[in-house]
């Protein structure tokens, strides 16, 4: 069974793995820092949140000063999908963001004795709706090309 | 010194050896202790727990006679509805400019705190944190002989640290009473502004010592029997800039907890009291047990997310808030140590009372809003914290802008959420991104048009940008993360009262956007002058000039930073007389075409303190934006080119963050340019980004930077903070358990900026030889 941890990660209970959402990428121990299988970029914060005020001229701008702030890019190594993003000062370790009972993830899951796919959605509302179904589907056929195309 | 209650001590011998008392003698000691308190201060005991209490003898009673749920949620609704009206009868009536646009809030409580349930409108957190001075009038004035409590009494009360977000809120607290016993509690909450403190409008960004925070009203009895104590009544008004506004809010709070009584009254004479006690004591106990079920259903496992802030609002810092959240089954653990250490002459610090009641509104208004609006929602949660830090200040830190850590609190358990009920296939509230989590807003104060001293705020703090959701765009300054049905006002109708125009005012800032696949709702910029008044100024009090103050979501980016810009030194009210035309204003055109000749143009961080405003000098500001949900490159082309053609992007946004090639003339999306440019972003991605334990030999540090001054943990994996204090030989970095740290006092920057000055005078002196005598 493979359960949606976020938008882009999925956690493979039966082999107990991280892998990505878009390209089913292996991205290590489900039990483990998932951000341990991806690639890191540290950003200029300065490229992402750009001066509106002139730099020239003033010392607030809009912009993030890159001696206080760093922006970490963490992708996915099979499709380069931004995975997430963290707000560091420069040389901060990267946080563990997540770690999960993967025991318990599994037993709640075989009593509920629901498919993922059908029953995570994103919340109340008619808009909120979320379709794993491509990406969940995809471990059946384990298909080598990407089950999402991107724009 | 901090002196608190039913402290007692050991006798002790002369060598050292402890000497347990008898039980006479302990008794005497008790005894004398309590005849002679120098002084009730906060109780250690009811302020650290935010857990219900256990069912009184009285409410297992009532109980047991018998439970209807129908007839309890019809009580239940009832309440509600007598709070709303309560709730409007404030809103509609006060004086405070917090009131006309509902920064206030209602709320019943049972007979030994704990709230049963809040008006469906207003700020959660003003009544989730009343439990701490109720508890304490229970404890220390019930059977008080010089105070007592009796039908018609009203509490007057503002001190966060006797259970408060911050003390520009002020609160109406009275017991309703059968056969002299007391069975509920009804209170008002309104966001005065002005209280007296250092600075005017009541969130003084330049205090500096506790007393700097404004009034320090611990729970005391104004209202007596239904008549309000003019001497008392006298001695707040003296004691602050607004004595109107003090009377006519402490009417209006009267007035609302009165009519709320009204409505209580008419319930109890219909169901009895003894379900009227039931029914809130249930609601109470129903709520604690939905929440550990909620709970039960989330994935076991720990969320760890840290803040970082920028500023003390006095100078640019780095500042830790730390929190790792821990489900297992039916419990949470909020674990905020490592959140750096409080700062014992800067306004930045929090009581935990006032983090817990900002996370208390996230667990209500975005984790489980549909929950009864009962504060019984946090009592399942453990938090985690260690005394002294900024999110956990002692009493003898000055909290003037507690908001800066209270507001982190909010974000922590907002943030954190979106991963733990991802996987939840039970959610009561949205996917989404952190919501904006600044009060960008000018606060104000001086003499008005009219000849009144005042001294408060725009409503502009409620127009924070919301958070992406996973499946839309978040909402453009939607709501304050403290009140969702609040208002961002009439700027027009202000100005009747207030020697200020805003110029402009709610204009979209182009480019101040949380980027992401859905993007988070921007901020607008604000620019003001004031005119007509022998005295006026301006303060701003926010962080994150230098560093974002929220992060994105699942890939997406947080906010930009936000800057105060000012132009000294001109008239923009005589420049547009002479000349309309001039009448064409935004931030970026004033300050980077500098137009006004003559003017000084400046930025700065959002720490102002008090500035004197002289006739139509200007002063800019913009609110920030929700942080964006998901990748940048997954963004829909047609809603990035729609974004540009209305100007909130610019083309360098649109081409350089989200990748779209489009039609310059007609804003048509060239699909085939589009993919091809995504796919070179994603290989540019591939190229540039290490894998990361390589990247970690690189990037990770051993300590921050050497220059940085710094506070908190330094990674998660220490109970050690690093902190930089001061000494007569100059700051020094020093890295120990909170309970090591040597006290943290930050100088005077106006003597570190002469310091530096006169270094360079010395430099340039030498350089040129210039020998000058100087007398020490």
């Amino acid at each position: 069974m493979r359960i949606p941890m976020t938008e882009y990660l999925i956690i493979d209970l039966d082999t107990e793995r991280w892998t990505c959402k878009v390209c089913d990428h292996d991205l290590g121990d489900a039990r483990g820092n998932y951000k341990e299988g991806t690639l890191v970029y540290d950003r200029d914060p300065r490229d992402i949140h750009q001066s509106i005020l002139d730099p020239e001229k003033y010392e607030f701008t809009f912009a993030p000063d890159p001696t206080f702030c760093r922006i970490l890019e963490f992708y996915c190594p099979g499709c380069g999908t931004q995975l997430e993003t963290e707000y560091v000062p420069p040389g901060h370790p990267p946080t563990v963001d997540m770690l999960w009972d993967i025991d318990s993830l599994r037993e709640k899951w075989t009593e509920r004795g629901t498919d993922p796919a059908s029953v995570i959605n994103y919340g109340p509302g008619e808009e909120a709706v979320a379709d794993f179904s491509p990406a969940l589907g995809s471990y059946n056929s384990l298909s080598a090309s990407a089950p999402h195309s991107h724009s | 010194m901090t002196l608190t209650v039913n402290e007692t001590s050991n006798a002790s011998g002369g060598d050292g050896t402890s000497q347990p008392l008898t039980d006479q003698e302990q008794e005497w000691v008790d005894q004398f202790m309590d005849e002679t308190t120098l002084f009730l201060g906060p109780d250690p005991a009811i302020m650290r727990s935010h857990q219900i209490t256990s069912r009184s003898a009285y409410e297992e009673e009532c109980i047991a006679k018998g439970i209807d749920p129908i007839q309890i949620d019809r009580i239940r609704k009832r309440l509600a509805g007598a709070l709303d009206e309560g709730y409007e009868m404030c809103e509609a009536m006060g004086a405070a400019p917090g009131a006309k646009w509902g920064d206030l809030t209602t709320a019943i409580y049972t007979a030994e705190g704990d709230v049963t349930y809040l008006s469906c409108h207003g700020v959660i957190a003003f009544s989730a944190i009343l439990h701490h001075p109720i508890r304490y009038i229970m404890k220390y004035w019930k059977d008080e002989p010089t105070v007592g409590i009796n039908p018609g009494d009203g509490f007057i009360h503002n001190d966060a640290r006797y259970g408060n977000v911050h003390n520009t809120d002020q609160s109406m607290i009275t017991p309703i009473m059968r056969d002299g016993q007391i069975i509920a509690w009804v209170a008002a909450t309104i966001h005065e502004g002005e209280n007296g403190a250092c600075e005017p409008g009541g969130m003084p960004s330049g205090s500096e010592t506790p007393f700097d925070d404004g009034l320090r009203m611990s729970p005391f009895k104004i209202v007596e029997k239904g008549e309000l104590r003019r001497d008392l009544l006298t001695f707040l008004q003296h004691s602050v800039r607004d004595p109107k506004l003090q009377l006519a809010d402490l009417k209006v709070k009267i007035g609302a907890v009165q009519r709320i009584q009204e409505r209580v009254d008419s319930i109890i004479d219909e169901v009895g009291i003894e379900t009227f006690v039931a029914a809130l004591r249930v609601t109470v106990e129903d709520v604690e047990q939905e929440v550990k079920r909620r709970i039960s259903e989330l994935p076991d496992g720990t969320v760890t997310f840290n803040q970082f802030m920028d500023s003390t609002l006095k100078e640019n810092i780095l500042i830790k808030f730390a929190c790792k959240v821990t489900v297992k089954g039916e419990n949470m653990t909020v674990d905020l140590r490592g959140t750096g250490p409080e700062i014992l002459n800067r306004a930045i610090n929090s009581p935990l009372c006032s983090v817990k009641s900002m996370m208390m509104q996230a667990i209500l208004a975005f984790w489980w809003p549909d929950l009864p609006r009962c504060t019984s929602a946090m009592s399942p949660i453990d938090i985690v914290s260690d005394e002294h830090t900024w999110a956990d200040a002692g009493y003898d830190a000055p909290m003037g802008q507690s908001l800066q850590a209270s507001f982190r609190g909010f974000s922590a358990l907002q943030t954190a959420f979106a991963k733990m009920q991802f996987s939840n296939p039970e959610k009561f509230s949205n996917v989404l991104a952190p919501w904006f989590n600044q009060i960008n807003t000018f606060l104000w104060g001086g003499l008005t048009q009219h000849g009144d001293q005042v001294g408060n705020l725009c409503a502009d703090l409620n127009g924070m940008g919301g958070g992406a959701k996973a499946f839309r765009d978040g909402e453009d300054a939607v709501s304050p993360l403290f009140c969702a049905m609040a208002d961002t006002a009439e700027q027009e109708v202000m100005e009747e009262e207030v020697p200020f125009m805003q110029l402009v005012s709610k204009r979209i800032v182009r480019d101040n956007q949380g980027f992401g696949k859905n993007s988070g709702g921007m901020g607008y910029e604000m620019i003001v002058a004031a005119e007509g008044t022998p005295m006026w100024g301006f303060m701003t009090v926010t962080s994150g000039s230098k560093f974002s103050s929220v992060t994105g979501m699942f890939g997406g980016y947080g906010c930009s930073t936000n800057p105060l810009a000012m132009v000294k030194g001109i008239n923009i009210y005589d420049i547009i007389r002479k000349d309309s035309s001039q009448f064409d204003l935004s931030m970026e055109r004033i300050m980077n075409d500098r137009p006004y000749e003559g003017g000084k143009y400046t930025t700065a961080h959002m720490g102002l303190q008090f500035d004197v405003a002289k006739d139509g000098e200007l002063y800019m500001i913009a609110q920030g934006s929700g942080g964006g949900y998901g990748d940048v490159l997954e963004r829909d082309p047609e809603s990035v080119a729609k974004d540009l053609e209305l100007g909130r992007i610019s083309a360098h946004v649109a081409t350089t963050i989200y990748g779209v090639v489009w039609d310059p003339e007609t804003f048509v999306v060239d699909e085939e340019a589009t993919r091809q440019l995504r796919h070179d972003a994603r290989q540019a991605r591939l190229s540039r980004g290490k894998p990361y334990k390589e990247f970690l030999e690189s990037y990770v540090q051993a300590e921050p930077p050497k220059d940085l001054l710094y506070y908190g943990s330094w990674g998660d994996d220490t109970d050690e903070l690093t902190a930089t204090h001061f000494t007569s030989s100059g700051p020094e970095r020093v890295k120990a358990t909170v309970d090591k740290l040597p006290l943290i006092m930050i100088p005077d920057r106006r003597e570190v900026k002469i310091e530096k000055l006169e270094e360079r005078i010395r430099e340039l002196e030498t350089k040129h030889n210039e020998v000058v005598q100087r007398r020490a």
